[in-house]
């Protein structure tokens, strides 16, 4: 099908599970690395009163990167999954359509306060995708973000961000 | 005997209207959240955590286990109506249970996976009851070797089962990596903090079980572009009668899954592995075998009790070990913790009330569970049919304040949406995530654990074969990482 041709020019509709598999090892073996030089300066060997803080990270991490090293060779070496598609551009965008805008929504929180950010991010969501009408769009949005509000502030005292509407009303 | 009496009074503590309720609104919630995309056991008990902090202890794990219960059994719901499994462990209900539904047999299958499920649940709660506080009395003999060699059986084992062991072996070490950011407990040193200050409490594991399973599936079901379309299910009193009068002559499959599943849930096998061994086993021995896949009434009720008696007896090795059996049970685990109970054997003595009302309950909340499930089907079905660009944001939202709840940090929220893009990628990948969620529970137990062992015996590590005890599991937990080497040797020498 369409996908095995994507598979010969990968950087025209997909990203190869070769790829991005080769890419996620690597970056695990990063992330030992890191490991072991943090809690190689922090001291990983004996002290008087028994191992140092950075003992048991330090190993934690060498076996990590062992550990990526062999996903890294099988991903590069082994056979099968290579030709496999990771995820296609098409389906890449569905997936950055709701990973931004909750980016988005996580910045807003800060200025706005979570009440009016969520009911903005679910309204907009629903106008955008699913293409509800107004009415409907407000009436959820926020009628979800009320409940939360009645739920977290006024049940459970749990104090959420607020930002200046809720100011106004003296919260 | 003097159990017996406990548990009497576990049910006294357990059948309070307070507590009653709190098992009502756990399992409608449960199944809630396991029939929503996004939404399962472990984030959904992660996000509902933190307003417990306030509550009883005991209360608060009666609401969180009822949950559990109430999200294994949703996985049903959504196998047989829709095809899909909201959770992993019911992929294996749908092989038998959709083609049921299309056949408009929805109410046979869902009545019949629900009542296998009470059954596989039953008698785990019977295995929890006699044998929990024997592991219990025995286990208040270890000492910090045994301890940890009895973590790294359960990690052990975790590689010697997985499908990939160097994945598998990534993903725990991730979760001890993460375990060990902040201030270490012994030394007060900083370790991975990178100079942040906001990094000094460490991680949180409920913001990392929130992002991976939460935004996690959210992102991978939007790639999916799900669109639900189910069958319609009607259940009355007269199909559920129906189905239970076949049910007796299926008491091999059960009882044979309800064994699977216990076992596979006091070892770290897991629910998933549990319903698809049960399932297999069945269509093996089955005399209608080679009718499975087309409709069988057997190939629904296999997975199910299996699933349903390994989530359940998960619980086991956690109350009495302080050692979780599943993702979900590893956040429990976390929730005792910052009720400030301490898991482990001496939760059988010190906390009575708290242990025999859990164990009352779960009596309680599956004979509730089961009236519940058989009564609202119709009711969750429908929240499947709303659009999930709808449900989807909704969710992110409820997620966000389960992150943000954790510590009031606007850093778990940011961290909950890395967790999501790992989980992400992790999941495409096939690197499993419950060692992780495991590790990064126990990951400052286990260190301590071993860190106490070092210093008794001043770092030879021979501690860990110094008596016959703590020198069997080790053992054992060694030939579990090396299963899959140990095996293949085998058969290759049997070949020759």
């Amino acid at each position: 099908m369409e996908q095995k041709q994507v598979n010969e020019t990968p950087m025209r509709g997909a990203v190869s599970q070769r790829a991005v598999g080769a890419a996620t090892a690597i970056a695990f073996f990063l992330v030992g690395v890191v490991m072991i030089v943090d809690n190689y300066k922090l001291g990983a060997g004996w002290a008087p009163e028994g191992p140092e803080a950075g003992y048991f990270p330090l190993r934690i991490g060498v076996i990590i990167c062992i550990a990526a090293a062999v996903v890294l060779f099988q991903d590069l070496f082994g056979k099968g999954e290579g030709n496999k598609v990771f995820v296609t551009f098409g389906r890449l965008r569905h997936v950055l359509a709701v990973l931004l805008p909750t980016i988005v929504y996580v910045l807003a929180i800060k200025f706005v306060g979570i009440y009016v950010a969520s009911a903005v991010f679910i309204g907009a969501f629903m106008r955008v995708m699913d293409r509800s009408g107004w009415l409907k769009t407000v009436v959820i949005s926020v009628g979800v973000s009320a409940a939360l509000f009645w739920l977290f502030e006024l049940q459970f005292m749990v104090p959420l961000p607020k930002g200046p509407l809720e100011a106004k009303f003296g919260y | 005997m003097e159990d017996f009496g406990a548990l009497l009074h576990g049910f006294a503590v357990a059948l309070t209207w307070y507590n009653v309720g709190m098992m009502a609104i756990g399992i409608v919630l449960g199944i809630v959240i396991g029939v929503l995309p996004g939404l399962g056991g472990p984030n959904g008990v992660a996000i509902l955590l933190p307003l417990t902090f306030t509550m009883q202890p005991t209360s608060a794990i009666i609401m969180l286990s009822c949950i559990y219960w109430g999200t294994l059994f949703a996985g049903a719901i959504t196998s047989v109506l829709f095809n899909i499994p909201g959770e992993t462990h019911s992929v294996a209900t749908t092989f038998d249970g959709y083609p049921l539904a299309q056949q408009g047999r929805a109410g046979e299958a869902l009545t019949a996976s629900f009542t296998g499920s009470f059954l596989g649940a039953f008698v785990a709660v019977l295995l929890i009851t006699f044998l929990a506080p024997l592991v219990a009395s025995f286990a208040l003999k270890f000492g910090p070797p045994e301890f940890f060699a009895v973590y790294l059986l359960t990690f052990c084992s975790f590689v010697g089962t997985g499908k990939d062991p160097a994945k598998t072996i990534i993903s725990m070490m991730i979760g001890f990596g993460l375990a060990a950011i902040g201030m270490d407990t012994v030394s007060g040193e900083l370790r991975m903090t990178f100079g942040w200050s906001e990094l000094l409490r460490g991680v949180d594991f409920l913001v990392v079980v929130i992002g991976l399973f939460g935004l996690g599936e959210i992102l991978l079901s939007m790639e999916e572009g799900l669109a639900f379309e189910g069958k319609s299910a009607k259940i009355n009193l007269k199909v559920v009668l129906e189905t239970w009068k076949q049910l007796p002559k299926y008491w091999v499959t059960l009882i044979r899954s309800s064994a699977i599943g216990c076992w596979m849930g006091i070892t770290p096998g897991g629910a998933t592995a549990a319903s698809f061994m049960g399932y297999g086993i069945a269509k093996k021995f089955s005399r209608r075998g080679d009718k499975f896949g087309t409709g069988e009434l057997e190939g629904v009720i296999a997975p199910e009790t299996a699933a349903h008696a390994s989530g359940t007896s998960a619980l086991l090795p956690m109350l009495a070990l302080g050692i979780p059996g599943s993702a979900t049970a590893a956040v429990l685990l976390g929730g005792l913790m910052i009720w400030g109970l301490q898991p482990g054997p001496l939760l059988f003595v010190e906390q009575k009330e708290f242990v025999w009302g859990l164990i009352a309950s779960m009596y309680l909340s599956n004979v509730a569970g089961l009236i519940i499930v058989l009564t609202t089907v119709p009711l969750f079905a429908a929240i499947l049919r709303i659009p999930f660009s709808i449900i989807a944001p909704i969710i992110i939202v409820v997620c966000a304040i389960g992150a943000f709840t954790v510590h009031n940090a606007m850093l778990d929220v940011w961290l909950m949406i890395v967790f999501g893009i790992v989980g992400y990628v992790m999941k495409k990948l096939d690197y499993p995530l419950a060692p992780l969620v495991l590790s990064l529970v126990l990951g400052d137990r286990a260190e301590n654990a071993f860190r106490q062992s070092m210093l008794a015996s001043r770092g030879e590590l021979g501690v860990f074969w110094s008596n016959p005890l703590v020198g069997s599991i080790t053992t054992l937990a060694l030939v579990m990482l090396f299963w899959p080497a140990i095996s293949s040797a085998w058969r290759r020498l049997r070949g020759i």
